[in-house]
């Protein structure tokens, strides 16, 4: 074929005829005259990269990647990424070019696909955390519950944030992360610490079900909180929990973070995700992030008698970079709108008595397990309270070994949790795994303890 | 996007905004649910269980209907032209999907052994992206662009501060920069210090002067700028900069005019961040995932969050930097995004690479030919990269101080395109900013200039067309300011539900 007539790639339609069509009318010899504003010192380095694969090839490399992953076994790793069932018609749905190659909803008259899902899903997570509003979402769980905490600080006016040394090791670390930016203090307390709250505290980081999958007391956080002036954070890290749980809005919340990407989202080695937020309307202007708005539409030309539609639209953009700059709440722009999708379906397709129906599915496994876990000899339950679908088991040997042997076994274990609680494993079991999985994995440990 | 009008009474047609909620009857559902293979456990006390939980009761087809309705009043990069300035709306390929669902299941606590190919995909592009960009190491883990520029803008607080230097407050930030940039310099606790652009859209070296000391940490530079244009004097404001003792922040969002053609390491930038859902393809998803990871130069590589991949011999393990400023996430960053990146850049190689530079800046500036006789550009003296701004001056009608670009840009999409960016940057009074990207065939180009040629002859004939615009579309205008004034931002049943549960 002449030269002329090939474009770059597959990706770059333009071909040689066509661009040197264009050259000629742009007034142009050659494209390299278009960079001349760039430093031509430095212009044409030499990229150090793969050649280009096919189709066929980028796959048949892909696959000799994954490969190296462990697959296919039965897992029992929670820790804040959950395996549930993600219903067959998401991923369909989801991966509509409309919803996936959409730009964010700047131009209402052409997204109401996103902007109609995203107030849907705001009040979904209005409901299922008992708060009166709720943005479209955050990066992930843990920035969201930093950002929260900025939000306390700049609504207090104090500089104090308290922790609770049951909240993800990975979130503490995020949290703290983002308040030395601020020079804003962070102190690690325990879950019965309600008395180190006081009017220097800007509010108090409260994770329920905790990272040992515990429930801790959200009531007394918030009155302790409350009676100082500060506010109580509630991070919802297992949101399956709110299928049995009660809310944390009830329980006396002021702002409510989480990660849902677990309803409606495979776990995706813990990425994307959906971070959600939720507060109460009265600190409504100093939240992060978009919201979308129920709006009317306008009547333009005055001699048109039209029925007006009712549509849905970014609303309050002054809070955010795009207007405010500097004095924005927060700097967040894209955010995770596709996740949220997943997750605004998997709720509409359960609903709520499915969604309880599987909470309790989870509550039931977890704890027949429990119970046969802590039966086996040299193994008992490391903690004592109410647990959802994970709790800490502890282990006669190092849980590294016990993982390890599982491993050889051909199951996947639990999180290894033994840097805070001695020879402590943390084991999740949710509607997947079944009862056949459970009694195996009972009898694994068992010959693991006896040296066999 | 015109509705097709099949004449049937108002009353019978489908009501526009009508939820889910709106739908449900109760008793429906939309999934099966096995009973439970292991016995019942005791509940814990009746105060610590929640009441009915509030969502729609709908069968698996309304589900599927209602959603796939939705997606159809969406438009998105496959509806057609899509020249949304500085968001790189370029084709996201489907084979980078594909690739992405070899991992959907792998678990972010898994132990490193289990997980060795995820671990290699992240390295790889920690290796490619710092190739691409001229730096030393990189960090994925950041997983937006503004999550990115806050990333760097405290890997460089860090680094002033572990010399001593603590009295570095200030972060330098041209008046054209994008929101993010200023906002991200007050979450990293640093003031801002606005700097002037000059007739030429360049940042005004003499403001600059006055204005860079011992107190600047760094400057925010966009490359090329939100103008589309590349900074005439680049490396002297880098070098003004490094020899005041700040550092130099490189805003990636516009890299796609830079692919192959320079590296920003090369130009002498300390740190930078990339928009993966702009350069490298990953869907926008309506306003995300994205990915916004962070490259640095060796002296500020310690600082990058973690944990980042380092091989040693054939194992990949997961690493904190030395003097890491911490973890920006809970994971690894925004994985299934990164793969797609991975993907793309694998689909694409060296050539490949610098073909899409090319052509999205021959695109462009082809555009520019097209519309410059047309419409009045402040720049229009100067070369474009990848963008092009433009402002409505000469659609303007006396009389009317209302009547620009949002009457314009509406119009357009009754012609079957996105509208270009509009009212940014902030620097250009209503501006169009307009990104055609390599993804678009010459064809397509001369059909969204002949819409817009149209639009302003209209504009002239029969401005009302462009004041009711958009037609066809499944709402028109909407009431943004009241919408604001009085949110209503979920929605509320009207009566209380009478059930049995």
């Amino acid at each position: 074929m002449p030269a002329e007539h090939r474009s770059p790639h597959a990706y770059i339609p333009n071909t040689d005829s066509d661009r040197q069509a264009m050259l000629d009318a742009i007034g142009v010899s050659t494209p390299d005259e278009l960079f001349a504003d760039i430093p031509q010192d430095k212009r044409n380095p030499k990229l150090n990269l793969p050649a280009a694969l096919s189709e066929w090839e980028l796959l048949a490399q892909i696959d000799e990647i994954a490969a190296k992953n462990a697959h296919g076994r039965p897992s029992f790793l929670g820790a804040g990424a959950y395996n549930h069932h993600v219903p067959a018609i998401i991923d369909n749905l989801r991966s509509r070019g409309e919803f996936s190659t959409a730009y964010t909803p700047y131009q209402p008259e052409i997204s109401q696909g996103t902007l109609q899902y995203t107030f849907e899903l705001q009040t979904m997570v209005c409901e299922l955390t008992g708060m009166e509003v709720a943005n479209s979402g955050m990066y992930d769980g843990a920035s969201g519950s930093a950002e929260a905490a900025l939000m306390a600080t700049r609504i207090t006016g104090r500089k104090k944030i308290l922790i609770l040394d049951s909240v993800h090791p990975n979130t503490l670390e995020v949290v703290r992360t983002y308040a030395q930016g601020q020079d804003i203090e962070v102190e690690v307390v325990s879950s019965d610490d309600t008395e180190k709250i006081d009017d220097e505290t800007a509010c108090v980081l409260v994770q329920s079900p905790n990272h040992f999958g515990y429930i801790e007391d959200q009531a007394a956080w918030a009155n302790a909180a409350h009676r100082n002036g500060a506010k109580m954070i509630s991070y919802v890290n297992n949101p399956m929990s709110l299928g049995l749980f009660e809310t944390p809005g009830t329980l006396g919340a002021d702002i409510v973070t989480g990660e849902f990407a677990s309803l409606g989202n495979p776990p995706n080695f813990g990425g994307p995700n959906n971070g959600i937020f939720a507060a109460r309307m009265e600190n409504l202007r100093q939240m992060p992030g978009r919201i979308v708005g129920q709006a009317k539409e306008l009547n333009i030309i005055p001699d048109q008698t039209k029925e007006l539609k009712t549509g849905y639209a970014l609303v309050l953009l002054a809070r955010e970079q795009f207007i405010r700059r500097e004095r924005a709440t927060s700097n967040i722009c894209t955010s995770e709108a596709l996740v949220a999708l997943g997750t605004a379906i998997y709720l509409s397709v359960v609903g709520p008595k499915g969604l309880a129906e599987i909470a309790r599915l989870n509550y039931d496994k977890a704890h027949y397990a429990a119970q046969k876990m802590s039966q086996v000899d040299g193994y008992q339950m490391a903690l004592a309270g109410v647990f959802f679908n994970e709790f800490v088991l502890k282990c006669p040997l190092a849980p590294k070994e016990i993982n390890s042997k599982l491993f050889e076994r051909g199951v996947i274990g639990g999180v290894d949790v033994s840097d805070q609680i001695p020879d402590g494993l943390l084991l999740c079991f949710t509607e997947l795994n079944t009862r056949q999985q459970i009694d195996e994995l009972a009898a694994h440990l068992a010959s693991i303890a006896k040296g066999e | 996007m015109s509705e097709r009008d099949t004449q049937i009474p108002e009353e019978f047609r489908k009501k526009q905004g009508v939820l889910l909620y709106e739908m449900s009857r109760s008793g429906r559902r939309g999934l099966e649910i096995p009973a439970s293979d292991v016995p019942p456990s005791e509940l814990p006390a009746q105060s610590m269980l929640r009441n009915k939980i509030n969502l729609p009761e709908v069968g698996q087809l309304e589900v599927v209907r209602y959603f796939l309705d939705l997606s159809q009043q969406n438009y998105g990069i496959e509806s057609g032209t899509f020249p949304l300035g500085s968001c790189t709306m370029k084709y996201n390929p489907k084979v980078n999907d594909a690739a992405a669902g070899r991992f959907t299941e792998t678990h972010p606590a898994a132990p490193e052994e289990l997980v060795q190919g995820n671990l290699q995909i992240i390295y790889e592009l920690q290796n490619m992206l710092a190739e691409i960009t001229g730096m030393d190491a990189t960090s994925t883990t950041p997983m937006a662009g503004a999550h990115g520029e806050l990333t760097g803008i405290r890997m460089i607080k860090a680094w002033h501060f572990d010399r001593g230097d603590t009295d570095r407050t200030e972060v330098l930030v041209p008046k054209s920069a994008h929101g993010t940039n200023p906002a991200t310099a007050s979450m990293a606790g640093l003031k801002v210090v606005e700097i002037e652009i000059d007739a030429d859209g360049n940042v005004d070296l003499e403001d600059l002067k006055g204005k860079v000391g011992p107190k600047t940490a760094g400057i925010m530079a966009t490359y090329p700028s939100t103008l589309g244009t590349c900074e005439t004097d680049i490396e002297t404001i880098i070098q003004l900069v490094h020899e005041a003792g700040g550092l130099v922040y490189g805003d990636g969002a516009n890299l796609n005019a830079l692919l192959g053609q320079v590296k920003l390491g090369d130009l002498g930038f300390d740190v930078v961040h990339s928009n993966v859902h702009k350069t490298f393809s990953t869907p926008h998803g309506g306003g995300g995932p994205g990915a916004g990871p962070v490259m640095a130069k060796a002296h500020l590589a310690p600082y990058l969050p973690g944990p980042v991949v380092k091989k040693e011999g054939d194992d990949y393990k997961l690493v904190k930097p030395e003097k890491s400023i911490g973890r920006m996430g809970n994971w690894y960053g925004n994985f299934g995004i990164l793969v797609r990146a991975y993907a793309y850049i694998m689909s694409l190689g060296e050539e490949g690479l610098k073909a899409i530079s090319t052509d999205a800046v021959v695109n462009a500036n082809y555009l520019k030919a097209r519309l410059d006789p047309v419409y009045y550009s402040p720049y229009a003296h100067r070369r474009v990269m990848h963008e092009v701004p433009y402002t409505p001056k000469n659609q303007m009608i006396p009389g009317d101080k209302h009547f620009g670009t949002t009457e314009i840009t509406k119009r357009l999409i009754d012609f079957g395109f996105h509208p270009p960016t509009v009212f940014f940057p902030l620097v250009i009074d209503q501006a169009m900013l307009f990104e055609p990207t390599e993804s678009e065939t010459m064809q397509g180009l001369d059909a969204l200039a002949d819409a817009m040629i149209q639009i302003d002859k209209e504009a002239r004939e029969n401005p009302d067309l462009l004041r009711s615009a958009p037609h066809g579309t499944p709402v028109g205008r909407l009431d943004e300011v009241e919408a604001s004034r009085r949110p209503i931002l979920r929605w509320v049943p009207e009566a209380p539900e009478v059930t049995d549960d």
